[in-house]
């Protein structure tokens, strides 16, 4: 599908282009670390790949070239994706930075760095972003034990970061700054004074608006935002480390906890990569339920970032009735997995069990109360002259900005590109069905709400199509290398006993190979990059948290409006602390 | 009853006060938030225990909900957090991460908070139903009237203690 851009670097690279396989259609090169910053340049400004999905480390312990850096870069217009992998020693894991060619390369390799120790020469600011300051070695690598914990005690100040990113050219922070900033404080954030009329403000991360645990250090100009210095890895509870040490079902439970608000489509996505790896194609109707589940689950994650994000900005009332209506889904989802939230719902292979009894009329109830509930906030707020003046051209960025920095989702839509993961590669039946992805002008916060509340009503949409065409049939697949066989045969025949036993013990074995699958969950697209190298556990289970490349670009998007924007931007952004620090 | 007036302790009538009005501080970080979410909001209702006043600074609140996962980069704050509020404080652990860790047993992730704060009531589930939650604040509610000196010398001892 992509071959193109392998031969695009064959013929530009030479002998620096190593090699380049396929598996389960698609196309990775592997480039000399060398030639790494060339060969992205060519894919971008020749390939017209614009947007860098992803780019993460790996570690092969015991090999000559132990760390690999993996990119997964993507073409909007084309609708291609290519993978670029390069690989670098233990005794100097340095290759050059992607920051100049891909402006969102800069978190993911600051990541990387901490992660893997793996350095990115010219990068502006390569510190560590999850662990904390004081952390000592790298935690994904394969020889830092799970369990080694290391204490913490004094928070990062922040202020080199300050420093760097200041846009004047002389330095504005004294060192005596530094103390009164020592340490973090909440709600009533620290003030300190820096000459000329500038003060610096700590926001978070025990903060209202800092919906979880954000932090992020603004520079004030009066009210005005000259300069920001957002912090992450609060929430870092270390995802990747423990998939790698659970098996291939096991970590779908932590996947329940990515992005929290919801779950299903966690599930989804982390069981559609799994089974890609394998190669399965799951029953029909399992996928027609997926769906239904996904599109429950999106509607309940916008009901909830729509109903914070007003109530920041002060409209509490909008809360009540949007949350009126995430109750009714949230009982479809209690009897349809047996938990409110934590659903843990699909499995490898299909699905834990069948919707419940009644789930059509249950469901079509849901989506009047939701309904009633979008129209009452709509009449409240869509003209609402303090809302618009609070919303509109705030948090602005534009399309192609947007497609730069890595945004995806309904952020991605409101700025106008119509780039919907369930549109532009549909899995599972999205193309068979009726939808419309809505798309914003402005892209500022005013837009993304609306997007969101207009998403509502597509899912709604798709829900009452799926209802209509839910066909009957098994919702587990039948390879029984992946599934447990039925009761009737494990009881009855030494075969059966014998694959229960093996699958209960062993888990199941994917091919070795690796995998890159998204899906469109509610902050955009969810990707999985999973190795696996033939073993009861993932090798590698990488997630490309689709908020992680979106609140690297909220210093961008704040400066220059007041400190109250702040927390309206904040919000429209739907940033998820479980899905961001992972 | 009998003359008209009855005889109490100071300390109990403000007990009393202090049940039925009970401020809390919700330190959300994860998924158990959510639900807190689904706690305040009509279904469940906070406010018919009282406890529907959120303050979102420590020094306005005397209970302290530890909602979530609470990781080492975090624990420095949370520490700030319960130092900075008045005395008399409750804290509850809402959920399996931060009594104890949850399943997240690794490298950056506080095993229970109790390593760092005083606690008074743990809420298993992950996250808990807003039912959990509210059982919670009956036992806070109960535990107040029957609140002597002790606890808060011994909480004062125990944060030294529980320094990391």
């Amino acid at each position: 599908m992509a071959i193109e851009y392998i031969k695009l670097l064959e013929e530009r690279l030479g002998d620096a282009a190593v090699e380049s396989h396929s598996f389960r259609g698609f196309e990775s090169a592997v480039v000399r670390s060398g030639a790494w910053e060339r060969a992205l340049e060519i894919l971008k400004t020749d390939g017209k790949l614009n947007m860098l999905t992803d780019l993460c480390g790996l570690d092969h312990p015991g090999e000559k070239d132990r760390f690999e850096v993996v990119a997964h870069l993507y073409s909007v217009e084309k609708k291609k994706r290519v993978r670029l992998k390069t690989r670098c020693p233990e005794d100097d894991p340095s290759i050059s930075t992607s920051t100049r060619v891909y402006p969102a390369a800069d978190w993911f390799e600051r990541e990387a760095f901490d992660m893997y120790g793996i350095r990115f020469d010219g990068h502006p600011n390569l510190k560590r972003i999850l662990c904390h300051r004081d952390f000592v070695g790298h935690p994904l690598r394969k020889d830092y034990p799970k369990e080694k914990r290391q204490p913490f005690s004094t928070p990062d100040t922040l202020m080199d970061e300050m420093e760097i990113l200041d846009p004047c050219d002389r330095p504005i922070v004294r060192s005596s700054d530094r103390k009164i900033l020592d340490g973090v404080t909440i709600a009533r954030s620290t003030i300190a004074r820096s000459h000329d009329s500038r003060f610096l403000l700590n926001i978070g991360p025990s903060h209202p608006a800092m919906h979880g645990c954000f932090r992020v250090l603004v520079e004030l100009d009066g009210e005005r935002i000259r300069n920001a210095v957002p912090e992450i890895g609060y929430m870092h509870r270390c995802f990747e480390k423990e998939a790698e040490a659970h098996t291939w079902h096991q970590v779908i439970a932590y996947t329940d906890r990515l992005n929290y608000v919801s779950p299903i489509m966690n599930n989804a996505g982390y069981c559609m990569a799994v089974e890609r790896l394998l190669d399965i194609e799951i029953p029909e109707r399992a996928k027609w339920i997926r769906m239904l589940a996904c599109e429950v689950s999106r509607i309940c994650d916008h009901l909830v970032a729509v109903g914070a994000n007003l109530v920041d900005i002060g409209a509490l009332t909008n809360f009540w009735y949007l949350f009126n209506a995430r109750e009714q889904f949230t009982d479809w989802i209690e009897a349809l997995a047996g938990a409110r939230l934590t659903a843990t719902y699909t499995r490898i292979g299909g699905l834990s069990r069948d919707i419940p009894a009644g789930s059509n009329a249950q469901l079509r109830s849901c989506i009047k109360t939701m309904r009633q509930a979008i129209k009452d906030v709509a009449a409240m707020t869509k003209k609402n002259r303090i809302l618009i003046d609070r919303t509109h051209g705030i948090g602005a960025i534009s399309e192609e900005e947007a497609i730069t920095r890595g945004f995806t989702g309904p952020c991605l839509r409101a700025t106008g590109c119509a780039y919907d993961v369930r549109r532009a590669h549909p899995y599972y039946f999205y193309d068979d069905i009726e939808w419309d992805v809505p798309v914003g002008i402005r892209g500022d916060t005013y837009d993304r709400i609306f997007v969101r509340m207009e998403e509502m009503e597509q899912s709604a949409r798709i829900i009452e199509q799926v209802l209509e065409r839910l066909p009957e049939g098994p919702i587990m697949t039948s390879r029984r290398d992946v599934v447990l066989p039925p009761p009737h045969e494990v009881y009855g025949s030494i075969e059966g006993m014998m694959q229960h036993f093996k699958l209960a013990m062993h888990g199941i074995h994917p091919p070795e190979g690796e995998v890159y699958s998204y899906t469109e969950a509610a902050n955009g697209e969810l990707g999985f990059y999973i190795v696996s190298d033939g073993c009861e556990r993932p090798y590698r289970a990488r997630v490309r948290a689709p908020c992680f490349p979106i609140y690297q670009a909220f210093p961008m998007l704040i400066k220059g409006h007041l400190v109250a924007d702040v927390v309206a931007i904040m919000g429209s952004l739907n940033i998820i602390a479980g899905e961001l620090d992972r | 009853m009998a003359f008209g007036f009855v005889t109490t302790r100071v300390t109990d009538v403000l007990n009393w006060a202090r049940r039925y009005s009970l401020w809390p501080m919700p330190y959300g970080t994860a998924c158990c938030a959510i639900e807190f979410m689904g706690l305040i909001s009509g279904r469940f209702d906070i406010s018919r225990f009282g406890a529907e006043l959120l303050r979102f600074s420590p020094r306005q609140a005397d209970l302290l909900l530890v909602m979530g996962t609470i990781s080492y980069k975090q624990a420095p704050i949370l520490k700030r957090i319960y130092a900075q509020m008045p005395e008399p404080k409750w804290v509850v652990a809402v959920g399996a991460c931060a009594a104890s860790g949850g399943f997240y047993n690794n490298y950056h992730t506080v095993q229970g908070i109790d390593e760092l704060i005083p606690v008074d009531v743990y809420v298993p589930g992950c996250p808990p139903r807003p039912e959990q939650l509210m059982d919670a604040l009956v036992k806070i509610q109960d535990g107040i009237l029957k609140r002597d000196k002790g606890r808060i010398q011994n909480s004062e001892s125990r944060i030294q203690k529980g320094d990391i």
